[in-house]
């Protein structure tokens, strides 16, 4: 290799020259992939890796993927090697391969050789991708997620496909138990996507899609709309928090009912402020609130973010939120809500209530 | 191998043939050529700039991204770039730079003074320029489309695009479909029927093979993406349903009709690619590429199979497993005549003495990244893995790789190979190498990384991320790299634009060449050829008898533009064509289709103006006139001097 270098070195100014730079490359290539690859590992609090993987359907996919990935090095591998051996056995002596020779080197790499590595992938990942489109199992709890302009609408059925609970950008799972999602598009193209747990499907308006994935360890697990969907597409996200069965019957049952009334004098103001600012787009089950353009906010306080979790729910963030949605996400369809600062602190009293 | 001075023995006749073929000197008539060179020329710069102009584009959007929750775009702003950035670099860039090189080095390859429609050639182009102007201005006037370049219903449509952006949208690209057309259906009568005597199929140059599979392409493929932009416009000005679900109508048809175009055209960029490829190896080894028959087939092969995957970007939008099954397998089996391109070509290099100059360096540098971005592409044809990826920043390190590589670095390889021809001079070999290893490196740090921000769950499209998603660091450097990139591409610019006047001499064959367009002078004659060259080999220029001299035709008239057509298969003299002469009338009429197509954005009956005024100019364009110079008549009788 350093032959090469001093060659190349030397032979700068020489407009035609004769050296290799393909072990360079391969060189610099093999540098780059490793690097990036020690980079994998990379995990932090909202890990979106697919890499990680907390469902067997995620797993699944992410075998098939470094089953391809090393098929892939060995493959990138061995072209450069034979491209980097045909330059340079003609360096001291320049040959030809002979035509029969030519032909047989096409014939195996580049004609049978990928046959059969592309007939097992393909064997391999339609029998895959038929178990993951499979109908879920007939226990499968049933969620229908609905895409808006940007957040998400999440209900939970019965076994009748009656609503029995309604939240927005949060959804909770039991783990070891199959979810099966609809999913659904109330204007645009959306994407269901939580990279951990299932690959992405489509929410395509007039159509009701499919998803299902069996969360297999609890956490919270972050996941975004995957089709651009206009101003706030990037901002579109939502967690899934997979918990242990009883935990989330606890849950469930809790988002069920209603909204408790509010006990103090605030945060009865606050409930006035409510129906007479937001309940025109909001829904608080329980109050006169019962506007439907956006998230139903019934028990709000209970979730761990705001604004399709762009921010932490604190109560800075919401007033921060509530006084001035367009600085933090420009372009959604919240209108500031002009309010007294009393008004407002009686308000966000009022809608920590809501748990 | 100076073969066209010996055949200068009548200056007389020599003159006036130049003459016959002159495009009108002058600045004011510049808008009356329609000579194949000047237009391909002109396709050429034209798209040259719209790179540059979609590279500063992803620079500002990488500068967005550089930092987590960065406030230099807005949401708007950047949704804006990056469907500018797409539609320009697929429609203003690649597919033009690629008809370019085939409407300026056809005709010379295949031995013919130009194509078989002028005029429409000119049509062609002014309409690309014209859809070009009005979009960039769209752009400046901050009202440009938003809604990515695959424009997907029903986010383009009137209720969630409102304002003008759209309609550019709809309208430009209508616009370059016809260029396209204009372009391709010139080149398939050119190719087929004005081959020199004795150019049967299989001795046409790779390139011109390349060429011909591109145009075939187009026709079939531009007409699906028109009659969808059409409907949208017509979804979006009078209300129609044809893609709106509560009506009856449905999202996913503007899917399939924008990618039963779409994914052709990735390879309508790909193909000519391919056969720039095969010319370059060819010369720089200086012996005939190994398979040409495999090679050919393998072009057809891509090209009908590339109409067979356009679902595999449908994967995730729910349609039923078993057909997206069938998707899977026609996107893998793609690889197969890929793979014999490739492997024909590393046999041919196969123990060669290369001369390792920059365009043999793009070549190299396109095995290393195209292989890369093939093999990924593989993978996003599996469908569960593609669930995971699609719209991810895998994606996009996916399609940049197979672009840069498949469609970039040849067009750069074949930018400092044909340079010489069309200029006369040689590019700065010190800069080519420079740009070419900064192309190469940034390339590689720009969109390697961009594999594992997808993995990581980084969706495309995206104006900012948040803090805690743990991206900032490969952003960060991806940034770094984007302007290494940059700087790569900036430097074949300059050096395009200094050695236009202070690079080497090149002479007629400055790499030893063996097809046709090197058989005459650097650059051409205003006649290509003074005599029609006779071809009876694949590489004529290296198989003649005599080292100065090629067979030729001779009694083509010198005083009007004639042309000898030539039958299909086996190229033998069929008859004599006469060409018409320059015109404004082209150039009139794409102004009048401008205006209505334009006007129609604004007001709807202004499309009637448009319609009238177009047909005031078809009727100019097609006003018989006499096709030759007066008095001076005069045959070329000297078929003993060739």
């Amino acid at each position: 290799m350093n032959q090469f270098i001093g060659r190349m070195l030397t032979n700068r100014i020489n407009p035609v020259h004769q050296i290799s730079h393909a072990g360079l490359w391969l060189v610099l290539l093999c540098a780059l992939s490793s690097g990036a690859l020690a980079q994998l590992s990379t995990d932090t609090s909202l890990s979106q890796s697919a890499l990680h993987p907390a469902s067997s359907q995620a797993q699944d996919i992410e075998l098939l993927w470094w089953i391809m990935f090393w098929a892939s090095v060995i493959i990138f591998t061995a072209v450069m090697a034979l491209l980097a051996w045909g330059l340079l056995s003609g360096r001291r002596r320049p040959s030809v391969l002979s035509s029969t020779a030519s032909m047989r080197f096409v014939l195996v790499a580049g004609v049978a050789i990928p046959a059969l590595v592309l007939s097992a992938l393909v064997g391999g990942s339609l029998m895959l991708g038929r178990s993951i489109a499979s109908t879920p199992p007939p226990d499968a709890l049933q969620v229908r997620v609905t895409g808006w302009m940007w957040w998400w609408e999440i209900e939970y059925l019965d076994d009748n496909g009656e609503v029995v609970a309604t939240t927005a950008n949060e959804m909770h799972v039991p783990v070891d138990r199959p979810v099966a999602v609809e999913l659904e598009s109330g204007d645009v193209i959306h994407s269901f996507w939580v990279p951990r747990l299932q690959g992405k499907t489509d929410m395509v308006p007039g159509k009701t899609n499919n998803s299902w994935f069996t969360a297999t360890e609890t956490g919270e697990f972050r996941g975004q709309c995957a089709e651009f969907c206009g101003l706030q597409h990037a901002l579109m996200a939502f967690v899934v928090i997979a918990q242990p069965e009883a935990e989330f019957a606890n849950w469930l049952q809790r988002q069920a009912s209603p909204a408790s009334a509010p006990e103090t004098e605030a945060a009865q103001n606050g409930l006035a402020v409510f129906e007479q600012n937001c309940g025109q787009c909001h829904r608080i089950r329980g109050t006169n609130a019962i506007g439907n353009l956006g998230p139903d906010l019934t028990h709000v306080a209970s979730r761990s973010t705001l604004a399709a979790a762009t921010l932490p729910n604190k109560r800075g963030h919401l007033a921060g939120w509530i006084s001035d949605p367009q600085r933090i996400k420009p372009g959604n369809n919240m209108p500031r809500t002009l309010l007294s600062p009393q008004e407002l602190d009686h308000l966000l009293v009022f809608l920590d209530s809501l748990d | 191998m100076q073969s066209t001075a010996t055949y200068d023995h009548d200056p007389a006749s020599t003159q006036l043939l130049s003459r016959t073929w002159e495009s009108p000197p002058g600045v004011l008539n510049w808008f009356t050529h329609v000579n194949h060179r000047q237009i391909g020329y002109r396709f050429v710069v034209t798209s040259l700039v719209f790179f540059a102009l979609a590279g500063v584009l992803a620079l500002i959007m990488r500068l967005q991204l550089i930092s987590p929750e960065n406030t230099l775009l807005g949401p708007d702003l950047y949704n804006q770039l990056f469907t500018m950035h797409g539609t320009t670099m697929m429609f203003f860039f690649a597919v033009p730079a690629m008809e370019g090189l085939g409407i300026y080095l056809a005709p010379l390859m295949i031995g013919t003074r130009d194509m078989s429609f002028p005029r429409l050639n000119a049509f062609g182009y002014y309409v690309y320029l014209i859809a070009g102007i009005a979009l960039y201005t769209s752009l400046f006037l901050g009202m440009a489309p938003a809604a990515g370049w695959f424009s997907y219903v029903p986010l383009a449509n009137i209720a969630f695009s409102e304002g003008r952006g759209m309609d550019f949208w709809t309208t430009m690209i209508t616009f370059i479909e016809i260029s396209a057309l204009a372009a391709a259906v010139e080149l398939i009568v050119t190719i087929l029927k004005q081959r020199a005597p004795g150019m049967t199929l299989s001795r046409m140059p790779l390139f011109v093979w390349a060429i011909l599979v591109m145009s075939f392409m187009i026709v079939f493929a531009m007409p699906t993406v028109m009659a969808g932009s059409v409907l949208l416009a017509l979804d979006r000005a009078f209300f129609t349903q044809f893609f709106v679900a509560a009506g009856g109508g449905d999202p996913l048809l503007w899917q399939h009709l924008f990618w039963f175009f779409g994914h052709p055209e990735v390879y309508i960029i790909m193909v000519p690619a391919l056969g720039i490829i095969s010319s370059i190896i060819a010369t720089f080894t200086q012996r005939p590429i190994f398979g040409y028959t495999a090679l050919v087939l393998s072009l057809v092969a891509t090209g009908f199979v590339s109409f067979g995957l356009w679902v595999h970007h449908m994967f995730t939008t729910g349609l039923p497993h078993l057909g997206l099954s069938f998707f899977t397998a026609a996107s893998a089996m793609i690889a197969i005549p890929t793979g014999v391109q490739v492997f024909c070509w590393i046999a041919s290099l196969w123990g060669a003495r290369i001369r390792f100059a920059t365009p043999m360096l793009f070549i190299l540098g396109f095995f290393a990244i195209f292989v890369i971005g093939g093999l990924t592409g593989v993978m996003v044809a599996s469908i569960p893995f593609d669930s995971q990826v699609h719209d991810s920043y895998f994606v996009v390190a996916h399609l940049h790789y197979v672009l840069i590589g498949g469609a970039v670095f040849p067009f750069f390889a074949g930018l400092y190979y044909w340079y010489p021809k069309m200029t006369g001079r040689l590019m700065s070999e010190r800069l080519g190498r420079w740009s070419f290893a900064l192309i190469f490196i940034g390339t590689n740090l720009t969109f390697f990384p961009m594999h594992q921000l997808g993995f990581e769950g980084m969706p495309r499209r995206v104006y900012t991320y948040l803090a805690d998603m743990g991206w900032q660091d490969l952003n960060f450097a991806i940034t770094l790299a984007a302007f290494v990139l940059g700087t790569g591409f900036l430097l074949t610019l300059i050096n395009a634009v200094i050695s236009r006047s202070r690079g080497d001499l090149a002479g007629s064959n400055p790499w030893q060449a063996e097809t046709l367009e090197w058989a005459t002078t650097s650059p051409p004659q205003n006649y290509n050829f003074r005599h029609l060259p006779v071809v009876s080999s694949r590489t004529p220029l290296w198989d003649q008898s005599d080292a100065d001299r090629l067979e030729c035709v001779a009694g083509l008239r010198a005083d009007r533009r004639e042309l000898l057509v030539t039958t299909l298969l086996e190229a033998r003299a069929q008859s004599v064509l006469i060409m018409p002469n320059p015109s404004i009338w082209p150039f009139l009429l794409s102004l009048a289709v401008g205006f209505g197509f334009l006007g129609f954005m604004f007001e709807p009956w202004l499309f009637v103006v448009g319609f009238a005024l177009s047909f005031f100019m078809i009727v100019g364009w097609l006003w018989p006139k006499k096709p030759w110079l007066d008095g001076e008549q005069s045959y070329d009788q000297s078929h003993d001097q060739c």
